[in-house]
């Protein structure tokens, strides 16, 4: 296992795909599931949802946006590093069967753990309309991938740059009026999946969220990751990282995201003045 | 299991082991106090994360205590041991002054001594049946402070004995989990001849020994040369690798594997599910120990964030706790804070760690429980709402019941609350084996005896059978395990029709 990058191709200045060998997680992995990586011998493990694999050449994908010090590390290797650690597939496998029309959203770099899920709900037999959607076109990822296994691509930036105006939640309701949806899955920044997800509640679709909470080891053991599902404390590493959209305390969870932004903080202004 | 008794008494009446029982009148070895361990100072080590408490004692006061051990011709104290270590032989040892004849002793049936000498509770294992206790009401031999010594000794001197192994059978058999129960596993069969791959989640091989235990009560370094002792001897460790996902256990079988131990500890964190508990800055022992122990989030040049609180409660009143609490001080806490249910009496932490507690200056209080967690506009926890508690008829645990007072509910101002009121087994491995026989609290079910589980090529031992338990009851475990694996895979080998 020896974590090579094999391949490295920007999508924007912040946000970075990476072809990585790692031939067991690429055999095991399901769509659904995510690793911990650590970088360098005092990194911080944190996590990634993997976007693609290929079985064959022993390869996971891996798309990162640079937000702090640890994907800023990751996003400096170039072809040839290799990851310090990596650890998975961690976490539930999404529920992939025939369940009719999916409605696939991904917000941001959402887009690139939304792809495999939007292959395998296409290769079990659904209609699949995805709405991908950010901030501008230059953040817009992944579209040819998407369009690959969807039937149909609605694309939103919120400047109008490229494709539709305005927030995803518009083109989910333009789906939703237009056809009846089975189920839907929403990956993104925290926010939008709180707004997507009021979105298809109002029409009771059954809607999974996949959420980033914050992880040290991945496992459960941490208890960091926790999240109010339903009511009750769930670990996101063992119980997730998907949950029914419209039982997550999206606000404590926004909440939790902020946990050690000052910590943070003080970490990026040393590494980033450097 | 047990050290046999003719061995025992053939050691014993060795011509050394004699001439030094009549060396000392017996009385006289009795007249001897018991050793004090040497500690550095409360004030100097609250500002050390990384700096041992206690400083191991000096060879002149190892051999004075060894002398204290009558060599008694029924060695209880070997039966208080969970490995069973020759308890009597590596005093004597160190009394003849063959400390490295001592430090081999314990690895005979200890593959982990420097840790044992350091975590292990002696006062209620070995020592609870030593011969001066049992008999004349009289402070034990300080057993874990001489095993301690000698290990030390031994890894000081730079002359490490490893202990023999049999020829290599060529069995290959695998650990989950890289803890103090399945090193202990993995030192006993490799030792059998087998081919023995330990595997581990996390990025460093010791499990809770690494992520759980400080630096203060036990050094990284020392469970690395440990560790080094077992690589030594063929065992072979593999991390970032967790057996039923990164590879499921038909991918290992296929490999060859053909039993397994399954040490995959207590994995879940418990909470107490109450109002507010989870505001940012209230997190589990397992969260806060494992950024300071495992990440090293303490230290400048790590990228693990730690919040260093100034009002610091700890929840719960074992060793975890202990070591919390400790920790917040080293991180520059103003107001370290136990905050235990029940009284001291029946707090499970060893009592050497809430004497060090103590001098360190943190704060017990005692039969008061949580009830609520106030957070600012931030979510960041800033104050907390308890009660006292009293103490009613004993419960279940046989320990008397914490019982809330009417109307003793007081606020208290905190900035970063540790939870450490116990854990759940992980359910990783259990729900990768939908076969495997669990407890309705999710430990694995085993056959007591052997350890074996409902799959037959499966055993288990430490916290996922325990629920929570020692390093020492978990290595206990690891070698029964590895005693009864090598019984079953003996038989398998040599009648491969009848068993599988």
């Amino acid at each position: 296992m020896s974590n090579k990058i094999i391949e490295k191709e920007y999508f924007s200045d912040k946000v970075i795909r990476f072809v990585v060998e790692n031939q067991k997680i690429s055999r095991s992995r399901k769509a659904g599931n995510f690793v911990i990586l650590k970088i360098g011998e005092k990194g911080e493990r944190f996590p990634l949802t993997i976007a693609d694999a290929d079985p064959v050449k022993g390869t996971i994908t891996l798309v990162v946006q640079i937000v702090g010090v640890s994907s800023a590390k990751l996003a400096a290797l170039e072809i040839g590093d290799c990851i310090t650690d990596l650890v998975g597939p961690l976490g539930k496998p999404t529920d992939i069967e025939l369940k009719g029309t999916i409605l696939a959203c991904g917000g941001g770099v959402g887009v690139a753990p939304l792809l495999p899920i939007v292959e395998a709900f296409k290769k079990a037999g659904n209609r699949v309309v995805s709405v991908i959607a950010a901030r501008s076109k230059d953040l817009i990822i992944l579209e040819d991938q998407i369009r690959k296994w969807s039937d149909e691509v609605i694309v939103m930036t919120d400047d109008g740059s490229y494709g539709r105006q305005g927030l995803i939640t518009a083109g989910m309701e333009e789906v939703i009026q237009r056809e009846k949806i089975d189920e839907c899955i929403v990956i993104g920044p925290a926010i939008m999946m709180k707004f997507a997800s009021l979105t298809t509640k109002k029409y009771s679709i059954p809607t999974q969220a996949s959420l980033n909470s914050i992880m040290v080891d991945g496992t459960g053991m941490c208890g960091a990751c926790r999240v109010t599902v339903g009511g009750k404390t769930r670990f996101t590493c063992v119980d997730g990282p998907e949950f029914d959209a419209h039982e997550i305390d999206f606000d404590e969870m926004l909440m939790r995201l902020g946990g050690y932004r000052a910590e943070e903080a003080v970490a990026s202004n040393k590494y980033f003045q450097k | 299991m047990s050290l046999d008794p003719e061995y025992l008494k053939s050691e014993r009446s060795q011509e050394w082991r004699t001439a030094l029982r009549s060396k000392i009148k017996n009385k006289e070895r009795t007249a001897i106090q018991r050793v004090h361990m040497p500690e550095q100072a409360p004030e100097v080590r609250v500002k050390y994360q990384d700096r041992e408490v206690n400083l191991g004692i000096t060879a002149e006061m190892a051999a004075l205590e060894a002398s204290r051990c009558m060599d008694c011709v029924t060695p209880t104290c070997i039966e208080g041991c969970p490995v069973n270590i020759n308890i009597p032989k590596f005093i004597k040892l160190i009394e003849n002054g063959d400390i490295l004849g001592a430090a081999a002793t314990l690895k005979e049936t200890n593959a982990l001594p420097a840790v044992c000498g350091r975590v292990c509770p002696q006062e209620k294992q070995c020592e609870s049946r030593c011969f001066y206790v049992e008999k004349m009401n009289l402070n034990s031999v300080a057993i874990g402070h001489l095993e301690r010594f000698a290990a030390d000794f031994e890894r000081a001197s730079g002359t490490s004995n490893i202990p023999k192994t049999a020829a290599p059978n060529g069995i290959k058999v695998a650990t989950v989990g890289s803890g103090p129960a399945a090193l202990s596993f993995a030192g006993d069969m490799v030792k059998y001849g087998y081919d023995v791959t330990v595997f581990e989640a996390l990025h460093e091989i010791g499990g809770v020994l690494k992520y759980g235990i400080p630096e203060f009560r036990l050094p990284n370094s020392i469970v690395d040369f440990e560790l080094d002792n077992l690589k030594k001897m063929g065992v072979k460790f593999e991390t970032n690798f967790i057996v039923g996902r990164t590879a499921s256990f038909d991918d290992l079988r296929e490999e060859g594997y053909q039993a397994f131990f399954i040490g995959s500890g207590a994995g879940l964190p418990r909470f107490m599910d109450i109002a507010g508990e989870n505001y940012n800055g209230i997190l589990s022992s397992n969260e806060y120990l494992t950024r300071v122990n495992l990440m090293g989030a303490n230290s400048d040049n790590s990228d693990t964030p730690v919040i260093k609180g100034k009002r610091v409660a700890v929840i719960g009143g074992g060793n975890t706790a202990m070591d919390s609490v400790r920790t917040a001080l080293r991180l520059g806490a103003d107001r370290a804070m136990i905050i235990y249910r029940r009284s001291e009496a029946e707090m499970p932490a060893r009592i050497e760690e809430v004497k060090h507690a103590k001098e360190e200056g943190v704060e017990f209080m005692n039969l008061c429980n949580p009830l609520e967690y106030f957070a600012d506009e931030k979510g960041m926890v800033n104050r907390m709402r308890l009660n006292r508690m009293g103490l009613g008829e004993p419960d279940a645990s046989g320990r008397r019941r914490p019982v809330p007072i009417d109307g003793s509910e007081f606020e208290l101002d905190v900035d970063l609350v540790i939870v450490a009121v116990g854990v759940s087994p992980n359910p990783l491995v259990p729900s990768c084996l939908p076969d495997l026989k669990i407890t309705k609290w999710g430990t694995i079910v085993v056959e007591e005896e052997k350890m074996q589980s409902s799959i037959e090529e499966m055993f288990a031992g430490g916290d996922i059978v325990r629920g929570g338990a020692t390093v020492i009851l978990a290595m206990g475990d690891g070698r029964k395990a590895a005693e009864n694996m090598h019984e079953y895979l003996q038989k398998k080998v040599s009648n491969p029709t009848k068993i599988n």
